[in-house]
């Protein structure tokens, strides 16, 4: 783990105009994340971390504050930027999987690649990485013929497969079984112990947050506590 | 699979009425050249669709069979039977003399009064055999022959009986010439004119270039308004199907978002669907032709003649394909430009 900050948030403010009503969802969070670092943001609904998921994500502005990321300036970026931003710089592993299910696992896979416009000859070790993740004897079928376990994994595989700089995971245990999430989150630290990626996971379950090097809590939009 | 079938049916829709235009002209033409004339006497008030009013017979032995080079004259009387059927009235061992003899697939001449004969598409649309009656011109007949397609007319009974029977005796509105050469075809034309100068005189060569869909009036535009409509038709019913598609796929737009697809890629995507779709539907469309080419050709050859037009083929699956983009535009635009957040918390 590198003591350098991958992720450095300052006084990030998110207002949501709702109606005439001004929703504050981000109220000045402060954050830094290392690179290589497994951290876990826990919360009741509510708390922001949502909002902060899609902002570090780069798939809704802020509203004011800093986002430094890999070197990036969220808060300058246009949309387009933000779009680029996406397809190599962060990956997204989301509560229902999200895959595309007329494609393969192996097609849902390859998209991601061909949308950042990489190729799989890029990374021959990716191969280990599905066998790591267990599913590369499940790359010919769609979706719908997979569990939720092995959906999510698949849904992992393409979230990593453009190696970004950061994975952020919003609740990715939340549909599945004490089994299958134990082995998504065993994965995911896998993930970051073997290929040293960098994590940032979203949970509101205390027993997935604890996979984290680092619990860090929210309320009310604000960082209110953090633990390693 | 909707939107496919949608533009399958625009294109079978287009394709079926430029064929039934041309095959029902071409089928005009192949009777008109199995007459065996060489010149087309008609009244004035004619078209090279219609025959016109009937004018008297003594025309004939008065003035045509007198002039030189010509070898055989004979008229005949044509009348509707209804919408889109006529009955011809022949004097029969006369016609034969110059088109050469019926091809009987069944039966053979009138021997009775009550007698008809019919060619094969009008015996196949009414289920008729040798033997059987019908009902024509308020009394009933007897079929006594079915003859080969492509001679004359689908319907003919005795010339006599059939001016009788509708108040025209002594009365054609046609007379069909024979020369003794080809040749002289244009000498005659000018010779009949001088005698016979409220009269359409055609060569039959010149009779068969005027079957062509631009020569019948208001055909074009009437084809116009149709493939009109069937864009229109298929522009909504592209468009209604893309826009379910696209909110059906709120969703999966919202995730290839998220993967950093561009506005420019998620309507790329759509697009290269779209095209796909049309082209399949295109080629639906096509084969779909020929389905009711059969059936028009199975159940009504009588009265509807529909031909496959290759050349059409483009046309119509140009009008699809652009129809279905100009569709797949707006809810394409709409999908490219939809925030990526609203679109993966969609249900």
């Amino acid at each position: 783990m590198s003591d350098a900050p991958i992720l450095s948030v300052r006084d990030l403010r998110k207002v949501y105009r709702v109606g005439d009503v001004d929703v504050h969802a981000l109220r000045g969070v402060d954050l830094d994340i290392a690179r290589g670092e497994f951290v876990s943001i826990i919360g009741p609904s509510g708390s922001g971390k949502s909002t902060l998921f899609h902002i570090l994500g780069g798939l809704t502005p802020p509203t004011s504050g800093s986002v430094t990321m890999d070197g990036h300036d969220l808060l300058a970026m246009s949309d387009r930027q933000r779009t680029d931003l996406r397809k190599r710089t962060v990956g997204f592993v989301f509560q229902k999987y999200n895959l595309l299910p007329t494609l393969t696992a192996l097609d849902n896979i390859r998209i991601a690649q061909y949308i950042a416009r990489r190729t799989a000859t890029e990374d021959p070790h990716f191969g280990d990485v599905l066998k790591l993740l267990g599913i590369d004897k499940r790359l010919h079928h769609k979706p719908r013929a997979l569990s939720g376990g092995e959906q999510q994994r698949v849904a992992i595989a393409r979230a990593i497969v453009n190696r970004p700089a950061i994975l952020l995971a919003d609740e990715p245990t939340g549909n599945l079984d004490t089994e299958n999430s134990s082995a998504v989150l065993n994965l995911l630290r896998d993930l970051n112990e073997r290929l040293g990626q960098t994590i940032l996971m979203i949970t509101h379950n205390p027993e997935a947050a604890s996979y984290g090097h680092r619990i860090v809590s929210m309320r009310d939009g604000r960082v209110v506590h953090a633990a390693a | 699979m909707l939107s496919t079938l949608a533009i399958g049916v625009q294109v079978c829709m287009i394709l079926t009425l430029e064929g039934l235009s041309h095959g029902m002209l071409e089928d005009q033409a192949q009777r008109s050249r199995g007459i065996g004339a060489d010149i087309v006497i008609r009244a004035s008030t004619a078209t090279f669709l219609s025959l016109g009013e009937a004018f008297t017979d003594k025309y004939l032995p008065l003035f045509v069979r007198k002039q030189r080079h010509v070898v055989l004259a004979t008229g005949a009387l044509v009348r509707p039977t209804g919408p889109l059927t006529t009955v011809t009235g022949l004097d029969l061992p006369e016609f034969e003399r110059m088109s050469g003899s019926f091809r009987f697939l069944a039966g053979g001449i009138y021997r009775k009064p009550d007698d008809v004969i019919v060619d094969e598409y009008y015996a196949r649309q009414y289920h008729l055999r040798v033997g059987d009656t019908m009902q024509m011109l308020n009394r009933r007949w007897r079929v006594s022959g079915i003859f080969e397609q492509g001679k004359i007319a689908r319907l003919i009974v005795p010339l006599g009986l059939l001016q009788d029977l509708t108040s025209n005796t002594g009365k054609i509105n046609v007379i069909y010439v024979k020369l003794d050469n080809p040749a002289h075809t244009q000498e005659v034309i000018e010779s009949l004119r001088a005698g016979m100068e409220n009269f359409k005189i055609y060569s039959m060569e010149e009779l068969q270039s005027l079957y062509t869909v631009k020569n019948v009036p208001m055909l074009p535009e009437f084809t116009g308004v149709v493939i009109g409509l069937g864009v229109v038709v298929g522009f909504l019913v592209v468009f209604l199907s893309m826009y379910t598609a696209v909110l059906e796929r709120t969703r999966e737009i919202g995730v290839l978002k998220a993967l950093g697809a561009s506005p420019g890629f998620v309507l790329n995507v759509l697009v290269r669907e779209t095209t796909l779709l049309a082209v399949l539907g295109s080629a639906l469309g096509i084969l779909l032709t020929y389905g009711t080419r059969w059936l028009i050709m199975t159940f009504w050859p009588g009265s509807l003649i529909q031909a496959i037009v290759p050349e059409w083929w483009p046309i119509a699956a140009g009008i699809a394909i652009a129809g279905a983009l100009l569709g797949a535009a707006w809810p394409g635009l709409k999908a490219a430009r939809q925030d990526a957040i609203e679109a993966l918390s969609y249900e």
